[in-house]
């Protein structure tokens, strides 16, 4: 799709709603260098959630539509989960349809776009949360990842099922004491990253969301991978404030006490070498000064 | 863009699409002695399919296996062997979002094992067509023909067709997508055959000409968007629904039941104009009568025969499509009968069941004579219970 296609007519342009009127005028479809610092100056993808408030899966979500590198032609699929509650407000096509398919519905998605667009590009996201992605999913998940299918997979972990209560999941903390977890949890969070590795990601990245910059080219990264090369795998942790008995401002502070060194957090890239001269070959980095400091600021 | 346009042009194998009404009723035919499997391959070599899933199960392994080999043919887009048939059934899903003619097949423990999926398909509208071939479901294991699993999946909103012979099955296959597919329909449609019955007997089929195909599917025509981008993606709704205990969420949800229920039910006019009818009736005005569908009506047939024989006349009513059920049909067909005898091939009668709950004076109904397990139902087991219901109905009127 091209952004010829929302033009409206100016019959009908009074009538349009104007969330819709803002996405025509002002959204960043086919800009080269779209990126997290778009929000706040053109209109974003994301129309508005119902989430709770202050959770940290909003802002990681705003991001990652900012950063997508090519949303006009970008469909994503969803589970079940505090993000369905986003996905019916973006201004992408999205599929909700079970809870821990995804990755099964994104292959057949994937399959289907080669097949009928040979000669265009169509990338596929799967955004999911850790239970559909690692409990309830992981069959599919890892599957995709044999199959070596083509889109990437992004996974909110919270630590637990948010949308249900904060029940145990496979990424919850051994020892957490949540619902179903009674006497804490027994097992150790399970280690999604390696086990991306193992099944054939050729990019896998471990992070928090409270620093836009590495959001922004984690999921670039992820995207064009995916695209050319095989799947890759992304996992962001956007604590459940609800859950965890934080307040709504203290999301930001808890994403940055889980990520220093030898935090469960701490930021981690694996990329393969087929991947890396991929990228530096025909997505070399952008080099420009200015935008370092920025980041300095953000941090 | 309308999928009549594309006729007289080619698909993507290079096959000629042609009007359906054509190929049904006036292209030359040949004349084949194969299985069902192989009836499958057939078919779906002339659908103008782009993708396929599958997953090995018995009875229908076979038929999943040869539709790859129409995909190294060529003849299908895009084909492979899923991780189980709940993931199998999701990746359909996915193809059939991005727009694809999707086929599928599994049979008994497979069926059951994706089912979550067969609702999803409905309220997506998803015009997917999977081919149930039924075997039996509970424990101890079983691969025998059973069609309990027809009576599981009748309430999930899917079009349900039930196809006796290989010829049916043949030609259910092609005009399945059709129907399935049209915008006022747009469900996804199961055509079910009797496990080994058909799948894996040979029987003589008419086979349309292999260079003629069947129109693509036009994901434009859905009445849902197609989820590829190419149309302007609409914020959805304000509000998810699952979020909001108000009564504008639960009429949304309620009213779209019903309108894929409404669907189902609007799919009888291209039905009757492809299959000539929901039901098939012959000497449908006797006092006694057999009405099943499947290879149990086939026994029934061979019953009636039988009974003619001596003496003792015997009518047959087909049910062709289980989903939309054809009640009006079978109210009409059954309103002069005495006995409305149902055969089958499962331990529940789910079809009797159907039937008593559809026309007046419902003990007029025997359920049965009906097996399981993958016992044979002779014609003689009919005529047997047939002749027995006689025999006490008349110590009763006798006294
Ligand atoms: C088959 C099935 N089982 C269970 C559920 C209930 N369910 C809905 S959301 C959910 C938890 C989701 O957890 P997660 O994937 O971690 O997402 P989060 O809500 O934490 O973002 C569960 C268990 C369901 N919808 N479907
Ligand atoms: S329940 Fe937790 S994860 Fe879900 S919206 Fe609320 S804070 Fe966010
Ligand atoms: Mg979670």
């Amino acid at each position: 799709m091209d952004k010829e296609k929302i033009k409206i007519n100016p019959e009908f342009y009074d009538i349009m709603p104007v969330e819709y009127q803002e996405l025509v005028e002002n959204a960043t479809y086919g800009k080269e260098d779209r990126g997290w610092k778009d929000v706040g100056s053109s209109k974003e993808l994301i129309e508005e959630h119902s989430l709770c408030a202050g959770c940290p899966e909003s802002i990681a979500f705003r991001h990652i539509l900012a950063s997508l590198p090519n949303p006009e032609e970008t469909v994503m699929v969803g589970s079940t989960g505090c993000t369905s509650l986003v996905f019916p407000h973006i201004a992408l096509h999205n599929i909700h349809s079970l809870f821990g398919n995804q990755n099964a519905v994104a292959s057949g998605l994937k399959r289907a776009l080669a097949y009928r667009f040979p000669d265009k590009i169509k990338d596929v996201v799967v955004l999911a949360g850790d239970g559909a992605t690692v409990d309830i999913g992981l069959d599919m998940t890892l599957q995709s990842w044999f199959r070596q299918e083509k889109f990437a997979t992004i996974c909110f972990d919270n630590e637990l099922y948010a949308n249900t209560g904060g029940q145990e999941s496979g990424l919850m903390q051994k020892g957490f004491v949540g619902k179903m977890a009674p006497a804490g949890k027994q097992f150790e969070k399970v280690d999604m990253p390696g086990l991306a590795k193992t099944s054939g990601c050729h990019y896998v990245a471990m992070l928090t969301s409270s620093k836009p910059n590495r959001v922004e080219k984690v999921i670039r990264n992820a995207v064009l991978i995916a695209r050319e090369i095989g799947p890759t795998y992304v996992q962001i942790y956007t604590p459940c404030i609800l859950e965890i008995g934080k307040q709504m401002m203290e999301g930001l502070q808890e994403m940055r006490d889980s990520e220093g060194p030898g935090q469960r957090f701490e930021y981690q890239e694996f990329i393969t070498d087929e991947a890396k001269a991929y990228m530096e070959a025909k997505h070399p980095k952008k080099k420009r000064k200015k935008k370092r400091v920025e980041e300095k600021k953000v941090d | 863009m309308s999928s009549k346009s594309l006729i007289g042009t080619v698909n993507k194998k290079g096959q000629k699409i042609v009007d359906p009404e054509y190929l049904f009723n006036e292209a030359p035919r040949e004349r084949f002695f194969m299985t069902g499997s192989e009836v499958v391959k057939e078919a779906i070599r002339r659908a103008s399919v782009d993708i396929s899933v599958s997953y090995p199960i018995t009875p229908q392994s076979e038929a999943a296996a040869l539709v790859g080999e129409l995909w190294v043919e060529g003849y299908v887009g895009d084909y492979f062997r899923g991780e189980n048939e709940f993931a199998v059934m999701s990746e359909c899903a996915g193809a059939s979002f991005g727009g694809a003619r999707v086929f599928t097949t599994t049979s008994g423990p497979g069926t059951l094992r994706a089912y979550e999926n067969f609702p999803m398909w409905v309220g997506s509208r998803l015009p997917i067509m999977i081919n149930f071939m039924v075997r039996g479901v509970n424990s101890p294991l079983s691969i025998q023909p059973d069609t309990l699993e027809i009576g599981l999946v009748i309430d999930t909103g899917m079009l349900i067709w039930h196809a006796e012979t290989a010829q049916e099955f043949y030609d259910y296959l092609l005009k399945g997508f059709l129907v399935a597919e049209e915008p006022d329909v747009h469900l996804p449609i199961a055509i079910c055959i009797d496990g080994f019955f058909v799948s894996h007997t040979k029987d003589d089929v008419m086979i349309t000409p292999i260079d003629m195909a069947i129109p693509p599917y036009d994901p434009y025509r859905s009445p849902v968007p197609c989820m590829d981008m190419e149309v302007p993606p609409v914020r959805m709704m304000r509000d998810p629904f699952v979020m909001k205990s108000n009564y504008i969420s639960y009429a949304t949800q309620a009213s779209w039941q019903q309108e894929t229920r409404a669907a189902c039910e609007r799919s009888r006019k291209h039905t009757v104009r492809l299959l000539g009818g929901l039901i098939e009736e012959d000497r449908s005005d006797a006092e006694i009568l057999i009405v099943s569908s499947g290879t149990a009506l086939a026994q029934g047939r061979e019953a009636a025969r039988i009974l003619a024989k001596e003496g003792i006349r015997v009518g047959t009513v087909k049910i062709k499509t289980i989903r939309p059920f054809p009640t009006e049909e079978i109210r009409q067909a059954t309103k002069n009968a005495r006995l409305i005898f149902v055969p089958e091939f499962n331990v529940v009668g789910w079809m009797a069941r159907e039937i008593k709950a559809c026309i007046p004076d419902n003990h007029r109904v025997i359920a049965g004579p009906h097996v399981a397990g993958g016992m044979t139902l002779p014609p003689e087991v009919i005529v047997d219970e047939i002749k027995k219901v006689l025999a006490k109905n008349k110590e009763a009127i006798h006294g």
